[in-house]
C-alpha cells in the first residue's frame, strides 16, 4: 500500500507539474465539448434556394413566399430559366434549384395536375435528402392549402393528418444528441492516450530501468499508473456534465451516480487499451499513432456522428467490439431517456467482460515486455 | 547487511545473432571495488544488466549472497543499488523529490539511511529544489548514486558512472567510491576509461565480450613483460606507420602525445633506432623507456587474443 502511495503521489506530482499537458488536460476538454457541440450538427439552415417563374402568377408568388417564409430557406437569386439556373447550381452559388413551369395557375384551375421541379446539389448526401424533404413538405402543406381552397369543404378528400412528437429531445436539437455523445469522446482520449503515453514516456526517458531494479512489483506500478488517469477521466466527466447541463442545458434525466458508475467500468477498458498499446511501443510516437488509429475507427463507428443502424451489417457486427459506442449508446439513454439501471444493464455487462478481456491481456502483455 | 559476493559463471549472451558476452565466469569478493574495463561494445553494460536482472542471459548463472538473479530477482531488488550509464531519473521531480521517492519504494526514509548517502548528498543539497534535469553533469551522478544507494544495498553496480564527466568530477567520484567500501558495500564499476583501473581492487579487462585478464590492477601491470618505448619526431603520423613496418615491431600505437613503441626483444643501444628512423625522414627524435600502465597491457592482451582468434580489425 505505502508503495503505491509513493508511486501515486510521484505521478500526480509529474502531471500537476507538466506546463504543456496540464491545460490540455483540463481547458482542451472544455474548448472541445463547446466548439464541437455547436459545429458538429446536422441542423441545416440557410439553404440558398434559386427560383426559376415561368408562371408569374398569384399561385406561383403564394408558393415561393412559402419558401421564403420558412427559416430553413433563403432566396438566393431569381432566374429567367432553367439552363441559369443549373448554372448556378454547378457554380455552387445556390444548393436547390425551383422551377415552377409555365400555366401552373391555369392548370390547377382546370382542375389538372401541375408539377414543379426540385434540383437539389446533392454531394452531401445526408444534407440533400433533408433539404428535399423540407423542400417536399413546404410544398405538400401548398397542395392542402390550394385543395382546400379550390372546392367546397366536402370535397376535400378526407386524408391522415400525422401531428409527430419528438420524445426524448422535443425541440430536435442537435446539441441534445451531440453532447452526450462528445462527453464520451472526452473520456476516452484522456484514458487512452495520456495512460498509454505516460507509461512509455518511462520506457523513452530510461526511467523504467531505475524502478525496475525497485523491489516495485507489477502490480503496484500498473495501479499507480492508471488510477491517476482513471480519477482524471471521471473528474473530468463530472466537469463535463456541469457544463453540458450550465451552458446547454442538456437535461440529465437519468441518475448521475449510475452514469459515473458506469462511466468508471468503462474506463478501465480505455485504460487497459491504452496500457496495450503501451506494451507495443517502444516511443511515444509509436504509442500515440497506435492509440489514434483505433480511436478514430472507434469514433467514426460509435454513432456519434451517424447513426450505427444505418451501417452496413458487417461494421454492425464490428461495432460489438468498439466501446465508445457502448458507452455513448449508455450515455445517451441515461442523460436524454433517463434509462435506469435495469435498461442499461445489457450493455453494461459487455463493458465489463470486455474490462475484463482487455486489462487481462495488457497485464499479460506487459509482464512479457518489461 | 553484509557486503555482498557476486559469482559469475559461464554466462552467454547473444542479441539477434550477435554474441555479446563469451561464457563469461569470475567472482566478486565480499567489499571488493571491482571494476570492468574495456572500451564501448565489450558488452560491459550487458553483464551489468543481468546481473541487475534486467536482462535474461541466455545461458550461465549469476548468483549475488547466493540468491540467483533469473529465480531469486524480487528478493535481489532489495540488496541491489544500480546506477545505469544513461541518466535515468526524473528529470520533472525536484532533486528531494526523486530521493523521497526511491527511499519511498524501498521501504525506507531519507532519515534513516541519511549517515550512508551524507558526503554525496551534502554537495547537492543545497539545490535539493531544483528539477533534476536541470542539474550539470557532475550534480546528476551524485544524485543517481545518493538514489541507488538510499536503501543500503549490498552490491552497488554503477554503469560507465564516469562516462562525460569531466576530470575534477572523476576524480570525487571516485573518492566517494572508496569512501563507500568502508561502510560494507560490494562496488562493481565500469568504465571505459583505462586510467581508471588502478583505483579498483581488481578489474576485469573486457574485450569484444570476452575478458582477456582478471587481476589487480598492479599485477596487470607487473605482467606486462616487455621492454616499452615512448617515441616522438617531427612527423607524428609517419612515425606511427613507421614503427609499425619496422622488421622487430611487436607493437606500436598512439599515447598520448607520443607514440608508444614495442620490440620484440629489448633494445640497449636507442641509437640504432634513431638512426633507422633519421633514414626514413624524421627528425628531432626524442625515444625514452617508460613504464607499462593498464592501457598498454590492455592494448598488447588486445592485439594478442586477435592474433590468437584471426580476428582482422
Amino acid at each position: 500500500m505505502r508503495i503505491i502511495f509513493y508511486i501515486l503521489q510521484k505521478e500526480f506530482r509529474q502531471i500537476f507539474r507538466d506546463k504543456v499537458m496540464l491545460p490540455i488536460i483540463i481547458v482542451i476538454p472544455m474548448i472541445q465539448l463547446f466548439i464541437l457541440s455547436y459545429t458538429a450538427t446536422f441542423e441545416i439552415k440557410n439553404t440558398r434556394l434559386s427560383i426559376v417563374d415561368q408562371d408569374k402568377s398569384t399561385t406561383s408568388r403564394a408558393l415561393i413566399s412559402k419558401f421564403s417564409g420558412s427559416s430553413f430557406f433563403t432566396i438566393a437569386s431569381y432566374e429567367t430559366s432553367y439552363e441559369d439556373g443549373m448554372e448556378r447550381i454547378k457554380t455552387g452559388t445556390t444548393d436547390q434549384l425551383l422551377v415552377i413551369g409555365k400555366d401552373t395557375e391555369k392548370k390547377l384551375s382546370r382542375k389538372e395536375e401541375a408539377s414543379v421541379l426540385l434540383v437539389t446539389n446533392a454531394i452531401n448526401g445526408s444534407a440533400a435528402s433533408l433539404m428535399n424533404a423540407y423542400a417536399s413538405g413546404i410544398i405538400n402543406d401548398f397542395n392542402r392549402f390550394i385543395l382546400e381552397d379550390q372546392g367546397p369543404a366536402g370535397a376535400v378528400p378526407a386524408l391522415i393528418a400525422v401531428q409527430s412528437r419528438h420524445w426524448y429531445n422535443p425541440k430536435l436539437d442537435y446539441k441534445t444528441f451531440m453532447v452526450p455523445g462528445i462527453l464520451v469522446l472526452l473520456v476516452t482520449l484522456i484514458g487512452m492516450f495520456l495512460s498509454g503515453m505516460n507509461i512509455v514516456k518511462e520506457k523513452e526517458k530510461g526511467t523504467i530501468e531505475q524502478i525496475n531494479v525497485t523491489p516495485i512489483k507489477k502490480y503496484q506500478f500498473m495501479i499507480g499508473k492508471l488510477l491517476p488517469f482513471w480519477l482524471l477521466a471521471l473528474f473530468e466527466l463530472m466537469i463535463g456534465l456541469a457544463f453540458a447541463r450550465l451552458v446547454f442545458s442538456i437535461p440529465m434525466e437519468g441518475s448521475v451516480v449510475l452514469l459515473l458508475g458506469i462511466a468508471s467500468v468503462y474506463l478501465l477498458v480505455v485504460l487497459g487499451l491504452g496500457l496495450l498499446a503501451s506494451t507495443v511501443s517502444d516511443t511515444m510516437q509509436q504509442a500515440m499513432f497506435i492509440s489514434w488509429f483505433f480511436v478514430v475507427i472507434f469514433i467514426l463507428m460509435s454513432g456519434l456522428f451517424t447513426p450505427v443502424e444505418s451501417m452496413p451489417a458487417w461494421a454492425q457486427n464490428l461495432n460489438r467490439l468498439n466501446p465508445v459506442a457502448y458507452f455513448i449508446q449508455i450515455n445517451r439513454m441515461i442523460m436524454l431517456k433517463g434509462s435506469g439501471f435495469q435498461e442499461v444493464s445489457g450493455l453494461f455487462v459487455a463493458l465489463c467482460v470486455y474490462a475484463a478481456a482487455i486489462l487481462s491481456i495488457a497485464v499479460k502483455r506487459y509482464k512479457k515486455t518489461a | 547487511m553484509k557486503p555482498a559476493e557476486v559469482k559469475i559463471q559461464n554466462i552467454e549472451k547473444s542479441y539477434e545473432g550477435v554474441k555479446a558476452l563469451y561464457n563469461i565466469s569470475l567472482d566478486i569478493q565480499p567489499g571488493e571495488l571491482f571494476g570492468f574495463i574495456g572500451p564501448d561494445g565489450a558488452g560491459k553494460t550487458t553483464l551489468f544488466r543481468i546481473m541487475a536482472s534486467l536482462l535474461l542471459p541466455d545461458a550461465g548463472k549469476i548468483t549475488v549472497s547466493g540468491l540467483d538473479v533469473v529465480a531469486n530477482y524480487k528478493e535481489l531488488r532489495h540488496i541491489l543499488g544500480y546506477m545505469p550509464g544513461r541518466f535515468s531519473l526524473y528529470p520533472d521531480l525536484s532533486v528531494e523529490e526523486n530521493l523521497r521517492f526511491f527511499a519511498g519504494v524501498h521501504g525506507t526514509t531519507i532519515k534513516q539511511n541519511y549517515d550512508l548517502i551524507k558526503d554525496i548528498y551534502q554537495q547537492i543539497e543545497p539545490f535539493k529544489n531544483r528539477p533534476a534535469g536541470k542539474l550539470s553533469g557532475g550534480m546528476k551522478q551524485k544524485l543517481a548514486l545518493s538514489c541507488a544507494l538510499i536503501h543500503k544495498p549490498a552490491l552497488l553496480l554503477l554503469d560507465e558512472p564516469t562516462t562525460g564527466v569531466d576530470a575534477v568530477s572523476r576524480q570525487e567520484f571516485w573518492n566517494m567510491l572508496k569512501h563507500l567500501k568502508k561502510e560494507g558495500i560490494t562496488i562493481v564499476v565500469s568504465t571505459p576509461y583505462m586510467d581508471e583501473a588502478s583505483l579498483c581492487d581488481k578489474v576485469a579487462l573486457m574485450q569484444k565480450g570476452q575478458i582477456m585478464d582478471i587481476e589487480k590492477p598492479a599485477v596487470i601491470v607487473e605482467k606486462f613483460g616487455y621492454q616499452l618505448l615512448s617515441i616522438k619526431s617531427n612527423r607524428m603520423f609517419a612515425l606511427l606507420h613507421d614503427l609499425q613496418q619496422f622488421e622487430h615491431s611487436l607493437s606500436a600505437y598512439r599515447f598520448g602525445d607520443s607514440i608508444h613503441y614495442i620490440p620484440e626483444s629489448p633494445i640497449k643501444d636507442f641509437n640504432i633506432l634513431s638512426y633507422k628512423l633519421a633514414e626514413r625522414g624524421h627528425s628531432e627524435i626524442v625515444i625514452k623507456e617508460t613504464q607499462a600502465v593498464v592501457e598498454d597491457c590492455f592494448i598488447l592482451l588486445m592485439q594478442q587474443s586477435e592474433k590468437a582468434h584471426g580476428i582482422n580489425s
